[in-house]
């Protein structure tokens, strides 16, 4: 059975984000990409039920041709081949969430895996947005996934899965076929081997016009935060815990 | 017309931050968003009906429940399913969630079945010229984002502990209605949650804590961590650590706070042999007092920090940790 994993290149999270000349998006000038850090954990699981039951692992994008060199940086990791749905200009959740839900309906996925959210825009809305578009199981925020005990992904599957909650976990039930967000915690993603990183270079990017709809949000501004007032040293070593105390309780109020 | 205002029950007692959202609510209409209504709907089994009726004190005018014996839990098909059907009974044009694990996971079903817009987790929220904008963090906080809505309905989730929880009606109690014309039906559902089992060390989870102590590197090992988890005792906190220590297996995954962790915004966070990597920095940049402990006094946390002590950790903590069980 195939597996669709959602893979969207986001900025490393050491980038010092500067505002572009629109007022309205991030200035890409010297930002490097990478895979969305959660979207590593569903890969590592969709690699992990191939091997044990077989089939496909298909990387799904809806971005530009610019991210062709991360995308294959997924295919080095093992997923056999990627679909890039092109698109121009921002995009809004609903409407990445109509294209990947056309291209998923027009193929045979029993099982999408996607990333809890991107830590670009922080929205954690894809994922669950395809589900219901495609009326299909949906469990977010994933650290335990287990598959009918054979590890097959296969239609009417009975799955188990346990969901990260305030202070606790949830404990959920469904059937395939579903789409699963996938937290840190349900897995440690792989790092590409020679191999693999020689192996992707052969694999198929597919590119196609995605079917996005009209936009339902309009991004009007970004900017920086305002800076936090200037911090002080209270003093050095232990001889400075009662001057920190005081203020804590004093000036902060907070203790 | 109305805001409808989708409110979240724990332990048989509405959360605060459904509170804070129906207060947010209610000063929005009364600013002039939607037709000036405010309409709560819980989702819960028929005994935490009343308790939502308290709603009213925060500006709710009626609240509807959609009761079912499977909403002791949160059921995301259920729920989803109800939500709609009170948005279609009510015509709502808005409706509201808390950025909790549970709006978080509802939302996005609601925004893909009504076709709208949604804006998750918001920091602020305003009318201008008769429409919502919504103020949201992204890149875990290193940018904010101002968003509008081009769609028939527009949808937003508050983050906890940011809007202020007012009481507009002291003492007021909102009328309660069950909710008809939705499909109770269990067997229609994709997803049942089955079970919940709790795991967290500290006295509040991380994103509802309103103190937070974290270490990092400077612990030189998660056998020294008890140091942490002292004054986090002494202080009432909950214990966070940086993406170092736990991807080298010191400390659980779900403790990490920063970009690929939680984002979290309490009253106090003391940062502890944490150097202030950008997407630690990114992940509790919003904490309203920050306290930080380092012996390098070049450390970028210091530039955060409303506090810095320039020291070793293993004396300067177990000597505040002494200074504030003090103080009670």
């Amino acid at each position: 059975m195939n597996i669709a994993v959602l893979m969207k290149p986001v900025p490393s999270t050491d980038t010092r984000v500067k505002v572009g000349p629109d007022g309205k998006q991030l200035d890409p000038a010297g930002v490097s990409l990478v895979i969305n850090p959660y979207d590593e954990f569903a890969l590592e699981a969709a690699l992990k039920l191939k091997e044990a039951g077989g089939g496909e692992v298909v990387l799904l994008t809806v971005g530009t041709s610019a991210w062709q060199p991360t995308i294959r940086n997924g295919l080095a990791m093992g997923a056999d081949r990627a679909i890039l749905l092109t698109a121009d200009g921002p995009l809004d959740a609903l409407q990445v969430a109509r294209a990947l839900a056309a291209e998923i309906a027009a193929g045979d996925f029993e099982l999408v895996l996607c990333g809890k959210q991107a830590v670009d825009d922080d929205a954690a809305q894809v994922g669950p947005m395809v589900a219901e578009l495609l009326e299909r199981a949906c469990v977010t925020v994933v650290t335990k996934l287990t598959i009918d005990g054979t590890g097959a992904a296969a239609a009417g599957a009975a799955c188990i899965a346990q969901r990260e909650i305030e202070g606790g976990l949830e404990d959920v039930s469904f059937a395939l076929p579903a789409v699963v967000s996938c937290q840190k915690g349900l897995n440690e993603p792989r790092y590409p081997s020679l191999k693999g990183i020689m192996a992707a270079k052969k694999k198929a990017i597919d590119e196609k016009p995605a079917q996005v709809g009209a936009p339902s949000i309009e991004v009007l501004s970004l900017t920086l935060p305002p800076d936090r007032p200037v911090g002080r040293i209270v003093g050095e070593g232990v001889a400075a815990v009662p001057e920190l105390v005081r203020l804590l309780r004093e000036e902060a109020k907070v203790i | 017309m109305g805001i409808l205002v989708v409110l979240e029950a724990r332990d048989g007692e509405i959360k605060l931050s459904s509170f804070e959202a129906v207060s947010e609510a209610r000063r929005l209409a009364d600013a002039g968003l939607g037709g000036g209504e405010v309409v709560a709907l819980l989702c819960g089994p028929a005994a935490v009906a009343g308790v939502a009726a308290h709603s009213g004190a925060y500006g709710a005018d009626r609240v509807y429940h959609a009761a079912h014996e499977a909403f002791g839990r949160y059921q995301p098909d259920g729920f989803a399913g109800a939500v709609v059907a009170a948005q279609q009974v009510t015509s709502a044009l808005h409706v509201f969630f808390s950025a909790t694990a549970m709006g978080k996971d509802l939302a996005p079903r609601v925004a893909a079945r009504l076709q709208a817009g949604l804006a998750s987790d918001c920091t602020a929220l305003a009318v201008e010229g008769g429409k919502l904008v919504a103020t949201r963090p992204v890149y875990a906080g290193k940018a904010i984002q101002r968003v509008a809505f081009t769609s028939g309905v527009a949808l937003a989730s508050l983050r906890p502990k940011l809007f202020a929880l007012t009481e507009h009606r002291p003492g007021a109690s909102a009328p309660v209605e069950a909710l008809a014309g939705f499909n109770f039906e269990a067997s229609a559902w994709r997803v049942m949650t089955t079970g919940t089992s709790a795991a967290t060390s500290g006295p509040a989870d991380l994103t509802e804590a309103d103190i937070i102590v974290s270490g990092g590197r400077g612990l030189k090992g998660p056998e020294n961590f008890h140091l942490i988890e002292e004054l986090a005792a002494a202080l009432g906190a909950t214990v966070g650590a940086s993406r170092a220590v736990v991807d080298a297996g010191w400390r659980p995954h779900g403790e990490q706070v920063g970009q690929t962790g939680k984002t979290v915004s309490p009253k106090l966070y003391v940062a502890i042999g944490i150097s202030g990597a950008i997407q630690h920095l990114a992940g509790m940049s919003s904490s309203r007092t920050i306290v930080a402990i380092n012996k390098d006094a070049d450390a970028p946390i210091f530039k955060l920090a409303n506090y810095g002590i320039v020291g070793d950790a293993f004396e300067v903590v177990p000597a505040l940790t002494e200074a504030v069980k003090k103080l009670q």
